[in-house]
């Protein structure tokens, strides 16, 4: 009989690491569904070949490195970025943009930096900041929601194909784009606000609609992962009721130039960033309580980028810049340890 | 039971498997065919042992003593012949061998002449102190510090509250489930005693609501023995470590044990059932401690169920007893699945402190699946109930920046293992603590050994500048053809520099080893007592300094 020599705990829960990314990749669903409804195949393709390039990415990487291929590629961090990706973008963002984006964030922002567990900034956003700022015409052209009476043109599945690969093939399709919410509000100039909604097509309620539908899929995909036990609540929560309070101080101060906390929760990406981007563990504050204040400085630097900064959205710069100051935060909120620094101990005990 | 209880933070709710064990009632096994009694059960000095080779032996009879102040007696649990006194297989996590008595039993378990004390009201808590020192009891918990000196706090402490441990939160085990289901009375009676001992003014048992017939039999016995009512049965949810000694006296009482204290700091002691069933036999029976009572669990064995085991049972035999499916069985675990630590030998014997044997196949507790990245999730912080950030932990551990390690409270961490339980990636987190830990104790040793050669090298110097300068003197005094007299005065004054450094050495010496005590008791763990592996630590710091 040959006796084991492990040292203890000898149990150890269910839970592992492939299955924690798999679920995040499994929670994206109903957003990802309201999204393809009202925009088409695009995504869909996106995240397929965004995926693709991210696997193929990590495979390249992994064995360059001399490790065991499949044993890192079954923790799935690199199918949930390339996921992430091609959630973000556009829906007929070109192949290439994707590629670049995918491939950038995968070997540099991730392996450069040690891979899995090591890189300090979020892969996903720093290859979609990559993008942003290098082709900002491409990163800001939205499909009109099929949601916009009269809009019969979004394009078929071989259309869509074409327009993300035109080497496809295919007929080519001259799709209604339009700009987001965020960016209609941010270009509003010196109009009010109440004439902006009543005016603009992109805020009307059809269109409306589909903004904040699919904004409700990731939230309700966020409070499944909440369920799950998948990340705490604490950056999530801390991140919309900061955006929740900093939009509407503003807000009810002078509703004709600020827009409303509704614009900003469900209008942009904040739903998908507060419930899939800022949870990203590996970059993020650790500890419980510096999770509160690394999702409420995220809400709030959103709020500065997109009101006084030079972008529409800011989910991904507000979360880079929290990577950043993340270890810092760790610093400065580590939970007072058992029997340290014990400040109202009663006196008496037992009571 | 609508009391104020108080949380501590994290704690996990792994699967109890409490079930197996405690289908049957505790049962007697046949003697064994022989005993192995190790010197060091527990924690302090190895016991002295009193007996030789080829000497007979009475049941109960001294055959070890204690060896200074922190040190434990030792029975012989049944009589016999001493058969050797040699180096044996004892169970320690690194399996290490050590001096052992080995006894073999006669058949006849004729006990030595015995008697207790009827009313205990009325002797002095000094003598029952004596007689729990001289019974050999030390906590049956799982750290084995000796009773006799938990129970006799320094003078300075006023001891309001007496907690009795009756949690038991570990999965597997129930032993002390079953002693307080079929044995409450005793315990009752036990924890009277103690109580009689340290006069609290409040004396709580902590205890999970999921024994439910464990609590109807200590209301029972508490009805029966205690008149007055003072006993308060205090049922806490079930989670795990609330059986740790520190997350009890949370539990129960708000208080935290204050950082490198032990609970009398803040005027709590704190036992377990089981001591004190021990010490009712010791004190109303006159018995010592040779006998407990142990869970043999585990899908290896046939008949699981908790045994009274004599003191020195091979683990083997008792094994047996319980129907071994040996080509099953494949990690054996000595204590529960989460602090319990995995044997390299059936041959070990029982010790004091052995409250459970884990006998599990490969499908009941499989190896942990490879280690993956630590994607800072942040589960382990969650369920700390020392409050760590055991992420942060496992990065310095990782790479040996023990002074950061240090600064996060490395030495804090309890070991409950439940960071390891959670984590989604199996990082064997308790596993790099314990490293480090290891390694920050060895470099503390290195340290003040080298201070010490330091020092022995500065005095060398110095002499030798003095004994240089005192020929320097004698030369010029001789050139100068000076007095007698001057010369002499000037050797005086030599020889008493010399002996002022001898004096400072000495201060120096004492000192260094009042810091190493210090920090070695900061780094015990659970029981605010240092943890079994300190023993060999402090061990040769003792040698070293006499
Ligand atoms: S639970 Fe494991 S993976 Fe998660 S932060 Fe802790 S050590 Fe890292
Ligand atoms: S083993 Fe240590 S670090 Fe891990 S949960 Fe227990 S006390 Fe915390």
């Amino acid at each position: 009989m040959a006796l084991l020599k492990i040292t203890s705990p000898h149990m150890s829960s269910a839970g592992k690491t492939g299955d924690v990314m798999l679920t995040v990749v499994l929670a994206t669903l109903p957003g990802l569904a309201l999204l393809t409804w009202f925009f088409g195949w695009g995504n869909l393709i996106n995240i397929a070949w965004a995926s693709l390039v991210a696997v193929s990415c990590e495979a390249l990487v992994i064995s360059i490195r001399q490790r065991s291929v499949m044993f890192y590629l079954t923790d799935y961090s690199a199918l949930l970025t390339g996921v992430l990706i091609g959630l973000s973008l556009p829906s007929l963002a070109p192949w290439w943009l994707t590629l670049i984006a995918t491939s950038f964030a995968i070997i540099f922002a991730k392996h450069l930096y040690g891979g899995m567990g090591q890189n300090p900034f979020n892969p996903a956003m720093v290859g979609y900041a990559l993008v942003l700022i290098a082709f900002p015409v491409e990163m800001t052209s939205w499909l009109a929601p099929k949601s916009l009476p009269g809009n019969d043109q979004i394009p078929s599945f071989l259309q869509t194909l074409t327009a993300i690969f035109p080497f496809v093939g295919g007929e080519a399709v001259d799709a209604f784009t339009m700009a987001t919410p965020l960016d209609t509000f941010k270009h509003k100039g010196e109009q009010l606000a109440a004439q902006l909604w009543a005016s603009e097509p992109v805020l009307s309620p059809s269109s409306w609609l589909a903004w904040q539908s699919i904004s409700a899929g990731y939230l309700l995909g966020g409070a499944y992962l909440l369920y799950k036990k998948v990340f705490t609540w604490h950056t999530p929560v801390a991140l919309l009721v900061a955006m929740t309070i900093i939009s509407g101080i503003f807000w009810l101060i002078d509703p004709d130039s600020y827009g409303s906390p509704l614009l900003h929760l469900l209008g942009g990406a904040t739903m998908l960033g507060a419930f899939f981007i800022a949870t990203d563990p590996v970059s993020s504050a650790t500890s419980v309580k510096g999770r509160l204040y690394y999702g409420a400085a995220i809400g709030i630097l959103v709020y500065i980028i997109r009101t006084w900064g030079n972008y529409p959205d800011a989910i991904a710069f507000a979360v880079l810049l929290m990577n950043f100051a993340a270890p810092f935060i760790d610093y400065y909120t580590q939970p007072r340890t058992y029997g340290h620094q014990i400040s109202h101990q009663k006196t008496r005990s037992g009571q | 039971m609508n009391r104020k209880l108080w949380d501590f933070h994290g704690g996990i709710h792994p699967p109890e498997n409490k079930a197996q064990s405690t289908r049957e009632p505790i049962v007697r096994p046949p003697l064994p065919s022989r005993l192995v009694l190790p010197l060091q059960q527990h924690i302090g000095q190895s016991s002295q042992c009193l007996v030789k080779a080829g000497q007979k032996v009475l049941k109960g009879q001294l055959i070890a003593a204690p060896d200074g102040y922190v040190s434990l007696a030792m029975h012989a649990p049944t009589s016999g012949t001493v058969i050797d006194i040699t180096s044996a297989p004892v169970p320690h996590p690194s399996g290490l061998t050590d001096r052992c008595i080995i006894i073999e039993p006669d058949g006849l378990d004729k006990w030595v002449p015995h008697s207790g004390i009827s009313d205990y009201t009325r002797a002095e808590p000094e003598r029952l102190l004596q007689i729990i020192r001289e019974s050999g009891i030390a906590g049956l918990g799982g750290a084995g510090f000796p009773t006799s000196v938990k129970l006799n706090p320094s003078e300075e402490v006023t001891i309001r509250t007496l907690i009795i441990n009756a949690v038991e939160c570990e999965p597997y085990i129930t032993a002390d489930d079953m002693l307080m289901r079929e044995h409450a009375s005793e315990v009752i009676q036990g924890i009277m005693i103690i109580a009689h001992i340290l006069k609290p003014e409040s004396i709580q048992i902590g205890i999970e609501d999921n024994k439910s017939e464990a609590i109807e039999s200590l209301k029972n016995a508490i009805a029966t023995h205690d008149r007055e009512q003072s006993i308060e049965l205090v049922v806490i949810p079930t989670k795990y470590p609330s059986g740790g000694e520190k997350q009890l006296i949370q539990v129960l009482t708000g208080c935290e044990v204050p950082n490198g204290g032990i609970p009398a700091d803040i005027g709590i002691v704190c036992q377990n059932v089981g001591t004190a069933a021990a010490v009712y036999r010791a004190i109303i029976k006159g018995e010592p401690l040779i006998y407990r009572v142990t869970t043999f669990t585990g899908e290896a064995l046939g008949q699981p169920r908790n045994l009274e085991v004599l003191i020195g049972t091979p683990v083997n035999e008792l094994l047996e007893f319980c129907d071994l499916n040996d080509s099953e069985l494949n990690r054996l675990i000595m204590g529960g699945p989460m602090m319990g630590f995995s044997l390299l030998s059936d041959s070990v014997p029982v010790i004091k402190t052995t409250n459970c044997i884990l006998a599990s196949t490969e499908a009941e507790i499989p190896l942990p699946p490879p280690e993956q990245a630590c994607i800072r999730c942040g589960m382990c912080e969650t369920v700390c109930p020392a409050s760590l950030l055991p992420q942060q932990l496992y990065w310095h551990a990782k790479s040996k920046d023990y002074d950061k390690a240090i600064n996060h409270n490395l030495l804090d961490c309890i070991e409950c293992g439940a960071c390891t339980y959670v984590c989604p990636s199996n990082i064997p987190l308790v596993q790099y603590y314990r490293h480090a830990k290891g390694e920050i104790r060895m470099l503390e040793h290195e340290h003040t050994r080298s201070d010490h050669s330091r020092q022995r090298f500065e005095m060398r110097i110095k002499r030798l500048e003095q004994e240089a300068a005192a020929r320097e003197e004698k030369k010029k005094a001789r050139q100068q053809a000076a007095a007698k007299a001057s010369a002499a005065r000037n050797k005086a004054s030599n020889n008493q520099g010399a002996k002022a450094a001898v004096i400072q050495a000495a201060l120096e010496r004492t000192r260094a080893k009042k810091t190493r005590l210090a920090t070695d008791s900061k780094s015990s763990v659970n029981r605010a007592e240092p943890e079994p592996e300190t023993k060999t630590v402090t061990g040769s710091d003792n040698r070293e300094n006499t």
